[in-house]
């Protein structure tokens, strides 16, 4: 059996090495978004193949047997009619389950991010019962009545007191096996994330689509670096509201940009569920950056000065370019917080910055 | 390891009638593996012990999900080893057991009598298990991904080998030549008056002489003298390669030959394994109560599909074609050239040869002279084949045409060289620059470009100068190149025109 899983391994190791330099192509592409299930995420690959000198398929043809006439078709043609499927027409694709947090520690490998830092809550310890294990003596609450009586058999087998014709197998003390448990320790290290996004009429599906596949990895990332994770989103333009995950993505309001609004909701949320010492609190915001007012501007650094940023672990803001140009609020978060461990910046043109972006987000470590 | 005593008890009775039909095998060791084990199994190419390798691995989990999913379940294995070992999935009812104990009785007395296995190594099993510790000690000496590199590199070249060397020797022997060369050198002229010089010796004459001794040397100094289709041997032999690699790309071309036998009796192999079991089984071991489940697994294994050709299929059926014709003496001048097809259909000479006409055939063909010799065009009609290509314009694949010739064609062309291009190694010091020149022998089909350019690449990579070859893309001759750095392509002039 060993063998089989070396090669097998190896295997997967090729397969991983694969994503891994195409990554680049999957998160710009946005394509695994809507491949994943609930552990894994089912990823198209051209075969592996070792090549060879071979006749081009499509000038082969062959023999086959059935009915039909001369010129009935009986196959469709591969690749070619559809050519996105591969970069060479007849190549085939594999599909390729790879777990969400195999996947999280290729995006990690590739963009060199950090294990990210707890802080400092190594002192909330859960310990957690697990029933793992089989022992000789115990309370009787916990027997394992199989394997008590499998041993009463295999004595009465043994002794020679056990007659096929006549079943009956009576276990003694010595059978009894009970179930028996480990206590694992673990640190108790909670985190959440809160997206927020600008929906005003200035962001179009074009924008909408750089936040989800941005926040798609960022998810990706942050789930493979905790245990629990909760995930919040708003929407935003001059009100700002709690939303489900589908309605974030989707939704398209109109109307202007009051960004203080969501900062407000978002410190209300964390103040009822999230209290900062137990949790350790994302928080991104994506936007086109054209805010309402300088005023609007000056509160939103005062809320996040007071109140957010000292709260989260990180605070990251990303603009994307609307069709009406790029906004303020950008540089002036800058100048805000020019030294700010906690607060990121970062600017994502198109689709092609997503992979960028990603790395200036979560390379701190935070 | 034994069999569990009611498979046993099934195992000598199956392996009975075997005996008494005439059947000559080598004698079976069975074992009984979950289905996890027949993927692992089935996954090393039947062998318990091949050299680590990473598409063992793929071929493992494709043979895992599909079994998973339900695609396939492979009821059994056998591999061509003395004694043989055959595999038997544990799940499998007992009727199931039955048939693939029969069939595997088939195909051991056709390993074993076949005489394209004349020259197979019988104790593969032992020798693939050396290949994989010689394997391993080189990983273990240069590092797993050198090694594993060099192995992709040479199986990409694995088909480039010539199966039938085995059985002729291809290299002409040298007999004393060394002095006839020297003889050679020269042009001699006929003794003449000086006045008779250019009747007796005409210039033109003397020229086209010289020019033919000039070339024989030319040719004696090329490396090879004759274009080698075993590219591999050449390899192993004239390439700049440390020893282990050479080890390496030997163990390689070695398990491709002994797989080659297999490739080129596919067909007969599993007609043979099949006629048998029905034959048992239809004929012996069949119970009442187990006719159902018989018949279901029967034509489940000789099922075809629309567009495909089933070997197993085409096979029983060929056999059974030619015994019934030797039964009732359908061959021959006059059968061949009565053309009255009422009277063809009813011939019948009782002549009862067909028994021992299914055993020569066994014995002495292989699928191209196979389907060569027997395939007749009443064969055809009856199994409705029919010759499919692909249709660029409409973008599918059409059946082409029903006519006996070019079915026949299409099977035979499909089956010569393993339906692989011939590639023949032209010369060794190309240009003058110890650069290698490979020719395609083009029959109407192109080289898939892009394996081309990669399996060009790897060869490279073994010879370490500039490769070549030639070929012919969309009916223009073109040489491609590959330098270790990059790609060239370019059209193939008069000068390049080989065998």
């Amino acid at each position: 059996m060993a063998r089989i899983e070396q090669d097998h391994n190896r295997f997967k190791q090729i397969v991983r090495g694969r994503i891994k330099s195409n990554l680049r192509k999957y998160i710009t592409r946005g394509e695994l978004i809507g491949r994943k299930g609930r552990d894994l995420i089912s990823i198209p690959l051209p075969q592996i193949d070792l090549p060879r000198f071979v006749f081009d398929p499509r000038q082969t043809g062959g023999v086959g047997q059935g009915e039909g006439d001369v010129g009935t078709v009986i196959g469709m043609g591969e690749a070619e009619g559809n050519g996105q499927a591969g970069d060479a027409p007849g190549q085939h694709v594999m599909e390729v389950d790879v777990s969400l947090e195999e996947l999280a520690a290729i995006l990690g490998e590739e963009l060199q991010l950090p294990a990210i830092q707890n802080k400092g809550k190594k002192n909330i310890v859960t310990e957690k019962d697990r029933y793992t294990g089989i022992a000789m003596a115990g309370p009787e609450s916990l027997r394992h009545f199989k394997r008590t009586y499998k041993e009463a058999l295999k004595r009465q087998i043994a002794s020679g007191t056990y007659s096929p014709m006549n079943p009956t197998v009576v276990p003694i003390r010595k059978d009894k096996r009970y179930r028996s448990w480990r206590v694992s320790r673990q640190p108790e290290c909670n985190a959440a994330i809160i997206y927020m996004m600008d929906v005003s009429g200035s962001m179009g599906e074009e924008q909408k689509e750089i936040v989800r596949i941005e926040s798609f990895w960022i998810d990706t990332w942050l789930r493979s670096q905790y245990q629990g994770i909760e995930v919040r989103y708003i929407v935003h333009d001059a009100e700002a509201r709690e939303v489900d995950q589908e309605t974030f993505y989707h939704t398209r309001e109109s109307g202007g940009t009051v960004i203080s609004s969501a900062y407000k909701l978002c410190d209300r949320m964390i103040a009822k569920y999230f209290p900062p010492d137990d949790w350790n609190i994302y928080l991104f915001h994506f936007s086109d950056g054209d805010n309402w007012s300088q005023g609007d501007t000056e509160e939103c650094f005062t809320i996040m000065k007071e109140r957010l940023v000292p709260r989260s672990n990180l605070f990251c803001y990303g603009q994307v370019e609307s069709p009406y140009g790029t906004g303020q609020f950008l540089s002036d978060v800058k100048e805000a917080f020019p030294e700010s461990e906690k607060v990121v910046v970062s600017q994502i043109e198109s689709k092609e910055a997503i992979y960028g972006s990603i790395k200036e987000f979560l390379g701190k470590g935070r | 390891m034994t069999l569990p005593p009611a498979l046993e008890t099934l195992r000598k009775e199956i392996r009975g009638y075997a005996r008494e039909y005439g059947l000559d095998f080598f004698e079976v060791f069975f074992e009984v593996l979950t289905h996890d084990q027949m993927n692992e199994v089935a996954a090393y190419g039947g062998f318990p012990t091949r050299y680590p390798h990473w598409r063992f691995g793929m071929e493992y989990e494709h043979l895992k999900k599909s079994y998973s999913y339900g695609l396939h379940k492979i009821y059994e294995m056998v591999i061509n080893n003395d004694p043989c070992t055959a595999y038997l999935l544990e799940s499998n009812s007992l009727v199931d057991q039955k048939i693939v104990m029969a069939h595997v009785y088939g195909h051991s007395d056709f390993f074993k009598n076949n005489v394209w296995f004349g020259k197979t190594n019988r104790k593969m099993l032992d020798e693939m298990a050396n290949h994989a510790t010689r394997i391993r000690r080189y990983m273990e000496k240069h590092g797993v991904e050198a090694v594993e590199d060099f192995v992709d590199v040479c199986l990409s070249i694995e088909s480039l080998i010539d199966p039938h060397s085995q059985f002729i020797t291809r290299d002409k022997t040298p007999d004393g030549t060394e002095k006839g060369d020297e003889e050679k050198q020269i042009v001699h002229r006929l003794r003449s008056k000086d006045y008779m010089m250019n009747f007796i010796n005409p210039p033109d004459f003397l020229e086209s002489q010289r020019q033919k001794l000039e070339g024989e040397r030319a040719k004696a100094r090329r490396v090879p003298e004759e274009p080698v289709r075993d590219v591999m041997k050449f390899l192993i032999d004239y390439a700049p390669l440390d020893a282990w690699q050479r080890e390496v790309l030997s163990i390689i071309r070695e398990e491709a030959y002994y797989f080659a036998p297999q490739g080129q009796t596919k067909i007969m192999n599993e007609g043979w394994a099949s006629y048998w079991h029905s034959k048992i089984m239809t004929e012996r071991a069949l119970t009442d109560a187990e006719v159902i489940d018989y018949a279901d697994h029967h034509s489940g294994t000789v099922a075809s599909h629309p567009g495909r050709l089933n070997p197993y299929k085409l096979g029983l059926e060929l056999f059974k074609d030619i015994e019934d014709r030797w039964n009732k003496g359908k061959f021959g001048k006059e059968y061949d050239e009565c053309d009255d097809i009422r009277e063809k259909r009813d011939w019948d000479l009782h002549l009862g040869l067909g028994r021992q006409k299914v055993f020569e055939v066994r014995k002495f063909h292989n699928d191209i002279t196979f389907i060569d010799t027997f395939l007749t065009p009443e064969f055809c009609q009856d199994h409705k084949l029919f010759t499919f290509g692909y249709s660029k314009k409409t973008a599918t694949w059409q059946i082409t045409a029903r006519e006996f010739r070019k079915i026949k064609n299409q099977l035979l062309f499909g089956l010569t060289n393993h339906g692989q291009p011939f590639i023949f190694v032209h010369d060794a010091n190309y240009a003058n620059r110890g650069e290698l020149f490979l020719s395609h022998r083009h029959e109407g089909m192109d080289l898939k470009q892009d394996w081309a350019r990669e399996t060009l690449r790897n060869i490279q990579r073994i010879w370490s100068r500039p490769v070549h070859i030639r070929t012919v893309v969309e009916e223009k001759p073109k040489l491609l190149s590959f330098d270790g750095s990059e790609y060239t392509e370019k059209e193939a002039g008069e000068d390049l025109q080989v065998a």
